[in-house]
């Protein structure tokens, strides 16, 4: 199949141009260790990873830590009286990358954006992952015509590019912030589930389950913990990068006003919108959060991919 | 070659047939029913229930579906509730824009991507193939609509180089025989509106093609790097080819199958786009009808765009399928 998102993420998998070039430090030590040690150890050596994992880090620390690093809160219009209809104060000492159209103070703003997109995101992942899982699951373990039946499903959701489907499911449920995380948690649905259902048809099929089953292992040991480690790996690695893909289209939904809320919202898509009017007066007002949005995405990818390297056992061994 | 495609196509009509009852379904789980839907939140109970009667809300799921299914088949997809024309009118009028915008923007991509790819996988590990990789890797992750911005900024607002907005300026005069601008002037012979068509797509072509030129760079790369250090280029080299025509024969062909299949799957990622980068530039193609049918709560509009949409999507699918065939001999024997 052409759409099967498992085998083009395959081939995605030595894009950076890191992936064969660290293996040979990947001694005799590995033998024994178990694949999550050695890929934290492959992780550390790999620079993508560290730059992806700091900037994960940072937009999770301010995501968390908003009410004491913002200076004012995500509604507050502090400088509303400096604001002319042809004039927009710029960064000063009292607001540090000036204000916006409304008399926010735009890092204040950024900073609670930060944490919108971070709520947005994991919940709307987890949700997909969740949603995906049971899905996945139900058609790897039942098989026959459950599998058809569900994969059928899986296909059809497929069948419309994702954003589409996201922007009419959040036009059914209505312009909210809870409209955007159900949209691109069900957009991720048909993802998970395919990736799952596949890794775990693939690995029952591999000849070390078979060696393991005839070692006398019980179906229970072999599938705990052979076959369900080795399926999760890249299931774990599509949702980071899922992480990404998430805070971009939360931006989206919100960019095109399916978030709800005023235009005063502190939410990076929506403050892109509100920006769009004053690209001549105050372009900062785009930049800001445009590239906030950027950054956040190239770490959780910049992560990702550096995760699936290392966990891909391709590479481990070689 | 011809069994592939019919039977593609023969799977088609299951999926198509499985959308139609999502999308039925659809409209009929919102709150308050599809004549709230058409009428908005403050319509009488009277009006309500007329509309009801009128659209055969209260007949049966199973014969309102079919009776609905027996009217797409001959082409009607319901009125739009914002502009009181039908849905079909609609989106022919505004096909061709996103069809211009969609195929200059995969042309960039292609054009650039694969020569891009190629070039790094050649020079692997040097300072273009750095470049290449970090480039590919900010074009995923920039957001389309601030790409567009940023371009609208620079290129339109400050250098004013290009338009910033619509398919053709306000006062240009010119005949549309086809709704392709581009083309439209080319067959009249209005070389300056065919020019003017074609300085309004270059910006959003350029925001809606970054990721998929973005992709497109990768998987080249990629692909051929894995093709360079196969077994059989080896041999082939060994049987003394030349090195032009290794590379032109062996491993550009070979590299390009996995490529074929990515430009295919950038199609969706293009229609998706299409409806942040038409909002921004303000172009009137389908991608900003549909943002503006969403919060008109224009669901004929939905329903039928998005149906289009499919079709669209699953024949590109089937013609990578074909050139897949065209490609790789393999296939075809099939």
């Amino acid at each position: 199949m052409t759409t099967d998102p498992a085998a083009q993420a395959a081939l995605q998998d030595d894009v950076l141009g890191t992936s064969r070039s660290h293996q040979a430090d990947d001694g005799p030590g590995d033998e024994g260790a178990s694949i999550w040690r050695v890929a934290a150890r492959r992780l550390r050596r790999n620079p993508g990873a560290i730059i992806g994992a700091v900037i994960v880090l940072v937009f999770v620390l301010v995501a968390v830590l908003a009410p004491v690093l913002a200076p004012y809160g995500p509604q507050a219009l502090p400088g509303r009286s400096e604001i002319r209809p042809t004039f927009i104060p710029g960064p000063s000492s009292e607001y540090l990358l000036g204000l916006d159209r409304y008399g926010g103070d735009l890092l204040s703003k950024l900073i609670w954006g930060a944490r919108a997109s971070l709520v947005i995101g994991v919940l709307s992942t987890l949700l997909g992952l969740a949603g995906g899982a049971l899905v996945g699951l139900l058609a790897g373990a039942f098989g026959g015509w459950v599998d058809t039946l569900t994969m059928r499903f899986v296909d059809l959701m497929l069948s419309v590019p994702s954003l589409l489907l996201a922007v009419s499911i959040a036009a059914v449920i209505g312009q909210s912030p809870v409209a955007v995380v159900v949209a691109i948690g069900v957009v991720q649905v048909p993802i998970f589930a395919r990736l799952l259902r596949g890794t775990m048809l693939a690995q029952r099929g591999q000849d070390y389950v078979l060696a393991a089953r005839s070692l006398g292992l019980s179906r229970r040991t072999v599938t705990m913990s052979h076959v369900l480690p080795n399926s999760l790996g890249p299931v774990i690695v599509q949702a980071t990068l899922m992480l990404a893909t998430a805070v971009i289209e939360a931006a989206a939904l919100s960019f095109l006003g399916l978030g709800g809320g005023s235009p005063t919202t502190a939410e990076w898509g929506r403050m892109l919108t509100a920006a769009q009017n004053e690209l001549e007066v105050a372009p900062r007002l785009a930049l800001w959060p445009g590239a906030l949005i950027a950054i956040t995405a190239l770490g959780f990818t910049l992560f990702g991919e550096a995760l699936r390297e290392a966990l891909d056992p391709k590479t481990r061994t070689r | 070659m011809a069994r592939l495609v019919l039977q593609r196509l023969a799977l088609l009509i299951p999926t198509l047939l499985g959308l139609s009852v999502l999308l039925f379904l659809w409209v009929r789980a919102l709150p308050g029913g599809p004549a709230t839907a058409l009428l908005g939140e403050r319509a009488t109970p009277e009006a309500v229930e007329r509309i009801n009667r009128l659209y055969g809300f209260d007949r049966p799921l199973l014969e309102q579906y079919v009776t609905w299914l027996g009217q797409l088949l001959q082409g009607n997809f319901g009125v739009s509730t914002r502009t009181a024309r039908p849905v079909l009118d609609e989106f022919l009028a505004r096909f061709p824009a996103t069809i211009e915008l969609t195929a200059l923007a995969l042309l960039i991509a292609v054009g650039v991507g694969i020569p891009l790819g190629y070039v790094a996988a050649r020079y692997q590990g040097r300072f273009l193939d750095h470049t290449t990789v970090v480039v590919s890797l900010l074009g995923v992750t920039i957001p389309v609509f601030f790409l567009a911005f940023l371009l609208k900024w620079l290129f339109a607002v400050q250098a004013g180089w290009f338009p910033s907005a619509g398919r053709q300026s306000a006062d240009m005069v010119a005949t549309h025989p086809t709704g392709f601008y581009v083309l439209d002037g080319l067959l009249t012979r209005e070389w300056d509106a065919s020019w003017d068509a074609l300085t309004h797509l270059v910006l959003p072509a350029l925001a809606l093609g970054s990721i998929p030129l973005a992709i497109i760079a990768r998987i080249t790369r990629a692909s051929v790097i894995e093709v360079q250090n196969a077994d059989y280029v080896r041999t082939a080299r060994a049987k003394g080819l030349s090195a032009s025509r290794l590379r032109r024969r062996v491993v550009l062909r070979n590299a390009m199958l996995p490529v074929s299949t990515t430009i295919g799957l950038q199609v969706g990622l293009l229609l998706s786009g299409a409806v942040l980068t038409e909002t921004v530039f303000a172009f009137n193609g389908i991608g900003s009808f549909l943002a503006n049918a969403v919060f008109n709560l224009d669901y004929a509009v939905l329903q039928g765009f998005i149906l289009f949409i499919a079709v669209v999507y699953a024949l590109v699918n089937l013609a990578v399928d074909v050139s897949y065939g065209l490609i790789d001999p393999r296939m075809r024997a099939r």
